[in-house]
């Protein structure tokens, strides 16, 4: 069966990328009859380099970059658009209609405005205004931004930890610092972009082994130590290990305490990027160790972002004291970028005392409730009417394949039209033939909005034909939902 | 017995002899006759060229055994995760009690703010807050996706144009932090084999985005044009298909680490006589420069259109956070697709974007702002430098913390000195740097002149 839907696959990608092709050689003909004159400058984007997005990403362009008019919560206003030229550009108009939100990272609820959240996020803004106008270093730390670093170091369970701006920052700017030439950096294969670009900034040779495989990362660390640096097979100065809590294209849960044990047993440093996994998933909601029940100790650096769990900005990097302390020092972020805006550093300190329960409430343990059930609830209810669906249990992340791509933007505009925002992936975030659903569970979804968004899934999946696998017999089907 | 085996033998050599001297054996090349024993000669000749030939034996390479790589990663001892701390880089940065406004709150007491790039003075201003405040209360705090996925509020649409109608460009895009316009904007546009002629002087994220461009970049001395007129002329001279790659000239308007401005007419005239492109960094200068705060282009009357790109961070003259990138549609609309700043991170917190707006609002409808500024800059300086609104004094190093915290102890001024990361490949000289803001009063400025003289001549007399 799965033999079949590749091929089928593989012939859509070629007839669009033939058909592209033909259109080419027309606009090629066409631009040769009347040439632009570039007064002998190169032109700025050269003319057929981006083909995929000229003739596979724009035909399907309205499904991406949606603007919402209200806050990104459980249901939202998509601003619609339209286009006078086969969407090649797209227009706002005033109408907005109210979709259910399966798209937003919001995984706690704390996207719109919380009870006990925004009157504090506003006094600050009165107090400190949005923004310090200064580098951390200059004059840009204020009491709340030392309170913050103490309060996510306590939640996180390392002795320190330092916050920044923005969390694709965060990856690019501490790699560089931590390892240089001489080093090794062992990436895992589906690693985010930020995690890439602080290894190709950092000047490390850079390995990678795959997905989620122990074993393999066995293999390549034995191999890289018992060869040395390339070429002068000196040894390593150091090994940095690097992967993410939850992949955000997979769903899946890293296989950490495997992990773990490999690395300690050949002295290499792990780096745990836990931009999805804070806050989302364990006990306490802190994060993939607590989950998988590794010591926050075993683990050298770990990084993470505020705004999924948090519904707020920024990055943070949690370690030993002597590491904060040195990263405040000489990391290029801190020394050179803005201060975290004084209001988004309140809504996140604020966040972690609803998650605590220290607001004297009990709405931070009912959101890590809500949010495991509502996630695990709508995976399995998938799975039973069908789709082919990725990732673990527990992780708020479920992708759903959809392979072909004409199915791709009829899945998402079918969806919009009944009311529901979904998420379309395809490449290049994930590979040509995996194209994918994404959906992001969020605490703040009822379940009521959960059967309506497996209602309109349902119907939109028959008509485009995704479901892969067999679906579970109607009638047990129909005796659950009652 | 041996009579039969010398016949045999003999019966064998007479055979080879007939076979080798028999008629076919022997040929008729070019009329020269060729007996049969050359055929013998002949194939010997080929069995020597042969094993010339070979290659000259080399022992197989054995792989190591399991053995040998665990005793091999036993013994690897890995260098320490950070370096030690030498005592020359700590410092402790002061914490600040209020906003940071042109006065604020450290340890308790009141000082006067030039530490914050504050310059149009709206850190604090009423409609700032009541924009925010609004924004707030309908969003939240962040956007909680990035801009491909339902994280592209109206606000964010509304404030790119408002960008790009203020400059006077065709279209904008923004960007979710101050830094990461420039390191992601020039790796969209720079790719391996172009070519990047850059001043020396440039901040760390210039910096960054150079190096993950992959490009050749080539530095020229720092503000100094006849250096930038010869690597351009060295460039095109030795690149005989200089027309077909793409070149670019990177500068600052207002360069952050030394606070000179950059000669933008100089700067254009060279870019039109050797055909290269030009990036310019407006972070100090968007909403300071020119007669209604433009820019540099508006500061030497240079139509906008004739900068490519021009980025700038909004966490200096527009007190609020993140950044832009303007220019023409296709370069725009090229990032919104290939920039990784921008496509894969989290998109501005609609606050912010908001705050922008009602900032460039609030510039364009009070100019005297502008006026207020240039004032105090001119106060400070007494028309003995060029004009720049902060201001270096060249001091060494390890002094300037001292100078720092004894003008903050004594005469509660707060000023910056500047901190240089162990990645940073910029050379020029440190200092204390002043940021002055429109929201400064006289006495204000008079305060800081003198505090810095007095306290620098007491640090510099006891060397």
């Amino acid at each position: 069966m799965i033999i079949i839907t590749y091929i089928q696959t593989y012939f859509s990608y070629g007839l669009i990328a033939f058909l592209g092709v033909i259109r080419d050689l027309f606009r090629l003909f066409l631009e040769f009859l009347n040439s632009t004159n570039d007064h002998g400058y190169a032109p700025i984007c050269p003319r057929f380099d981006d083909f995929y997005i000229r003739r596979l990403y724009l035909r399907i362009q309205d499904c991406f970059n949606r603007p919402i008019a209200s806050a990104p919560d459980a249901w939202f206003d998509v601003v619609e658009r339209c286009s006078n030229d086969n969407n090649k550009t797209l227009k706002r108009i005033t109408k907005v209609s109210k979709c259910l939100n399966l798209a937003s990272y919001n995984y706690l609820g704390f996207a719109s405005a919380d009870e006990y959240c925004t009157p504090r996020v506003i006094e600050s803004l009165k107090k400190f205004s949005p923004s310090t106008c200064s580098t951390r270093v200059d004059g840009g730390t204020t009491i709340l931004h030392t309170e913050l670093e103490e309060c996510v170091a306590k939640f996180v369970g390392k002795p320190a930890s330092i916050v920044f701006g923005m969390g694709f920052v965060t990856n690019s700017a501490i790699l560089p610092v931590l390892v240089g030439e001489g080093g090794l950096i062992v990436s895992d294969k589906l690693n985010h972009r930020s995690i890439i670009y602080g290894c190709s900034a950092s000047g490390a040779t850079v390995r990678i082994f795959e997905h989620n495989t122990p074993s393999h990362l066995e293999e390549v660390l034995r191999e890289e130590i018992a060869e040395g640096q390339p070429r002068t097979h000196k040894p390593w100065k150091k090994i940095i290990v690097v992967l993410e809590g939850i992949y955000s294209m997979e769903g899946e849960l890293c296989k950490l305490p495997e992990i773990i044990t490999v690395c300690k047993k050949y002295k290499a440093y792990t780096y745990l990027d836990e931009a999805h996994s804070i806050g989302a998933v364990g006990k306490t909601g802190r994060g993939v160790c607590e989950l998988l029940g590794v010591n926050t100790a075993d683990v050298d650096v770990m990084m993470g972002t505020f705004t999924k769990s948090f519904g707020s900005c920024g990055g943070y990097i949690a370690g030993s004291k002597k590491l904060i302390e040195y990263l405040k020092y000489t990391c290029p972020a801190h020394l050179y970028g803005t201060a975290i805006s004084p209001p988004a550093a309140q809504q996140i300190l604020s966040a972690i005392k609803v998650i605590l329960g220290e607001d004297g409430s009990s709405r931070g343990a009912q959101k890590l409730t809500r949010i495991r059930e509502n996630s695990n609830f709508f995976r399995s209810e998938l799975q039973k009417l069908g789709f082919k669906v990725l990732g673990d249990n527990d992780s708020p992340v479920i992708p759903i394949m959809i392979y072909n791509p004409g199915k791709i933007p009829a899945f998402s505009r079918e969806c919009l039209r009944q009311n529901v925002a979904v998420v379309i992936v395809g490449f290049p975030a994930t590979v040509l033939p995996l194209a994918r659903a994404r959906i992001c569970i969020s605490a703040s979804h009822t379940r009521e909005d959960l059967m309506k968004g497996l209602e309109v899934i349902n119907r939109v999946g028959d008509l485009v034909g995704m479901k892969y696998l067999p679906a579970e017999p109607k009638k047990q089907h129909r005796v659950k939902l009652e | 017995m041996a009579s039969t085996v010398e016949g045999m033998m003999k019966q064998a050599f007479d055979w080879a002899m007939i076979a080798l001297n028999a008629p076919f054996a022997g040929a008729v090349v070019f009329g020269v006759h060729i007996g049969g024993h050359y055929v013998a000669e002949g194939l010997l000749v080929v069995v020597i060229i042969f094993l010339l030939l070979q290659k000259s034996y080399k022992p197989p390479k054995k792989p190591l055994t399991e053995k040998e790589v665990d005793e091999l990663c036993e013994d690897w001892v890995p260098e320490s995760l950070i370096p030690p701390i030498t005592e020359e880089v700590k410092f402790e940065p002061s914490v600040l009690e209020s906003a940071a406004g042109p006065h604020t709150i450290v340890n308790g007491k009141d000082v006067v703010n030039f530490a914050s790039a504050n310059y149009l003075g709206l850190v604090g201003h009423e409609k700032l807050m009541e924009s925010c405040t609004a924004a707030l209360e309908k969003y939240g705090v962040g956007s909680c996706g990035p801009r491909g996925f339902y994280g592209t509020i109206d606000v964010h649409l509304d404030c790119e144009e408002r960008v790009a109608k203020f400059i006077g460009t065709p279209d904008s895009i923004l960007y979710s932090y101050g830094i990461s316009t420039m390191f992601s904007a020039i790796p969209a546009f720079c790719k391996k084999g172009d070519v990047i002629v850059a001043d020396d002087g440039v901040h760390w994220g210039i910096q960054n985005g150079l190096h993950l461009s992959r490009s050749t970049v080539v530095y020229f001395k720092h503000n100094d044009m006849e250096s930038l007129e010869r690597a351009l002329e060295k460039i095109t001279r030795e690149n005989k298909r200089a027309s077909k790659i793409r070149r670019y000239i990177v500068v600052e308007a207002i360069y952050q680490n030394s606070g000179q401005i950059a000669p933008l007419d100089v700067i254009i005239r060279l870019k039109e006589k050797f055909r290269f492109r030009v990036l310019l960094d407006e972070s100090n200068s968007f909403g300071v420069l020119g007669s209604s705060g433009r820019g540099l282009t508006e500061h030497y009357g240079v139509p906008v259109d004739k900068i490519d790109i021009i980025t700038a961070s909004m966490g200096h003259a527009l007190a609020t956070d993140g950044g832009f990138c303007t220019g023409s549609v296709r370069v725009v609309d090229h990032q919104r697709l290939s920039s990784s700043g921008y496509v894969f991170s989290a998109s501005l917190p609609p606050y912010l974007a908001s705050a922008a707006i009602s900032a460039i609002d609030i510039l364009e409808e009070n100019p005297q702002l502008l006026r207020k500024l240039r004032e105090n800059v001119a106060l400070l300086w007494k028309d003995h430098w060029s004009f720049t609104h902060f201001v270096l004094f060249v001091v060494y190093i390890i002094v300037l913390m001292v100078v720092h915290m004894q003008m903050l102890k004594e005469d509660y001024v707060f000023v910056m000195v500047s901190k240089r990361s162990t990645l940073d490949k910029c050379n020029l000289p440190v200092g204390v740097k002043l940021f002055v803001s429109a929201s400064h009063s006289e006495s204000n400025l008079l305060k800081v002149s003198d505090s810095l003289n007095r306290v620098s001549k007491l640090i510099l007399a006891n060397l």
